[in-house]
């Protein structure tokens, strides 16, 4: 599914990642862990292709996203599904109409939208929420809708970056819950966080990193640091 | 993605910034409607009077109609000639009677005898009028020339300073709109420099991202192409009894039906091209 071969990626004189390597296969549920300025976040932005390496392969599939066209970027993020720590809704459109918004962006049969947002909202908790507009929402709230905006048009994989990162204990857990029960449906998940009893308590895939280097990767694994 | 719908609710969020836009383009397509209005009238003005016969030819008493018909066979051979038609001492006498049938004393003691047959002569041209009528002066039978030779210029005049003066303004109206359409569509796309972020990571296309912003530029310029449609005409309509009695006599009101949305489809495809244009800048320049 996500191949990374030998990637840095160099701002300047700072080495953001040095020379990583990892994979992950189609189904899978693997946290990226590691204080902050570890690199996690530039993983997740070169996965989107926000940003290009400086040397080294990354594959999603088999394409090789470096070496993607700015046209076809769009459609490299189509195949995404992308949670961020400050939710990025849009804030003049109500929850129904944020998570149909990825819909009509894929091209989906307009008849077919509704039905569709309305199943997601409801995994999601949200069905009672799907005319109110952003700010009138709940920090768990908001995230729960960012997870169905993401996972609305059923992508190949869920990039999460710190989703927890704004919310307390309780609604975070609320949201591993959800981010767990869109896993069995099948989806991958690549979720980078720095909440060490999240991590643990999921005893799933854990790859670790610390200034820029990959320092452990574990099935199963644990948090290994202590921020 | 919806683009009109995302542009109606940029306008909706933002109803100052279109207020602006549109009332500026309704100023200029107003203006540019009174123009083409006054400058089309003119032109039926200076029309009607160019194809009256502007040269007309008294002749002497004693002049024979054999010798008037060889003066109009040699005008209708130079070419230069719409038309020539001859008017006989017995003709004038009846256009006579008719323009003074109110006036009985008038008619009184009139006879075709002291009536001139005369000759009116039109040109293709109404430059070549003095060409006309010095042409026929140096005729022994001719008693007197007249021509509407001054109308004519000073209408000729009036109208190209009509329509140099209205190009002008309208040229500079449309800029100003151009700019205006490039600032408020510009000053939006910075406002929404994070939702076109957003909108970027979920996978929206280039389209997708800049059609709200163009069909925007496109509605503030049909709406304000279309409300100055509606503001001219009725100005119009309103002012025609009073034009109809001021230019008397000529064929000028009421304007006819089909004018009017003739008018309306000019100034909305003037509408879309600038509010096309301004919007096709403004996302040129500020969505790289």
């Amino acid at each position: 599914m996500i191949t990374f071969d030998k990637v840095t990626k160099n701002y300047g004189n700072i080495t953001a990642l040095s020379e990583i390597t990892f994979s992950i296969s189609q189904g899978e549920f693997a946290f990226l862990t590691g204080p902050s300025g570890s690199g996690k976040t530039t993983i997740i932005k070169l996965l989107l292709r926000e940003i290009t390496p400086t040397s080294g392969t990354i594959k999603i599939g088999d394409v090789d996203i470096k070496k993607l066209k700015p046209d076809k970027i769009p459609i490299l993020r189509r195949r995404l599904g992308v949670v961020f720590q400050d939710f990025k809704l849009l804030p003049d459109r109500t929850v129904f109409e944020n998570v149909a918004l990825t819909l009509e962006i894929l091209g989906e049969e307009k008849k077919s939208i509704p039905k569709k947002v309305k199943d997601i909202l409801a995994i999601t908790e949200l069905l009672d929420r799907a005319n109110l507009f952003p700010a009138q929402l709940a920090g768990g709230e908001l995230q729960r809708a960012v997870i169905a905006r993401a996972v609305v048009g059923k992508p190949d994989l869920l990039l999460a970056d710190e989703p927890t990162g704004n919310l307390d204990p309780t609604t975070s857990s609320q949201i591993m819950k959800l981010l767990k029960t869109i896993h069995q449906k099948g989806t991958t998940i690549l979720m980078a966080t720095h909440n060490a009893g999240i991590v643990n308590e999921m005893t799933q895939r854990v790859i670790s990193l610390k200034k820029g280097k990959l320092i452990k990767d574990e099935q199963s694994g644990k948090y290994p640091h202590k921020d | 993605m919806k683009p009109l719908q995302t542009a109606l609710r940029h306008i909706r969020r933002a109803p100052y910034q279109a207020i602006a836009a549109i009332s500026t383009c309704m100023l200029t397509f107003t203006i540019a409607a009174i123009f083409i209005m006054v400058a089309l009238g003119s032109s039926q003005i200076l029309k009607f009077f160019e194809t009256r016969p502007e040269v007309t030819v008294f002749f002497k008493d004693e002049a024979s109609p054999n010798q008037i018909f060889s003066v109009k066979e040699k005008l209708e051979k130079t070419g230069i000639t719409a038309s020539v038609r001859y008017i006989s001492k017995e003709e004038a006498l009846e256009i006579y009677r008719e323009e003074n049938k109110s006036d009985p004393l008038l008619l009184e003691m009139v006879t075709a005898n002291i009536l001139p047959a005369s000759l009116e002569i039109s040109a293709h041209d109404p430059a070549l009028l003095k060409t006309i009528a010095e042409m026929v002066k140096s005729e022994p039978i001719v008693e007197e020339v007249l021509f509407q030779e001054d109308i004519i210029s000073s209408l000729t005049k009036w109208t190209n300073a009509i329509r140099i003066t209205g190009i002008t303004l309208v040229l500079a109206f449309a800029f100003q709109t151009f700019t205006i359409f490039l600032i408020i569509i510009g000053m939006k796309i910075s406002l929404k420099r994070e939702e076109i972020e957003i909108l970027n990571l979920i996978g929206a296309s280039k389209w997708d991202i800049k059609a709200p912003f163009i069909y925007e530029g496109i509605i503030y310029g049909l709406t304000g192409g279309f409300l100055s449609w509606v503001f001219a005409v009725t100005a119009l309509l309103y002012a025609t009894p009073f034009l109809v009695s001021f230019l008397a006599g000529l064929p000028v009101l009421p304007v006819p039906l089909w004018f009017y949305p003739l008018l309306l489809g000019g100034i909305l495809a003037a509408g879309f091209i600038l509010g096309s244009l301004g919007s096709l800048v403004a996302v040129r320049r500020f969505l790289k």
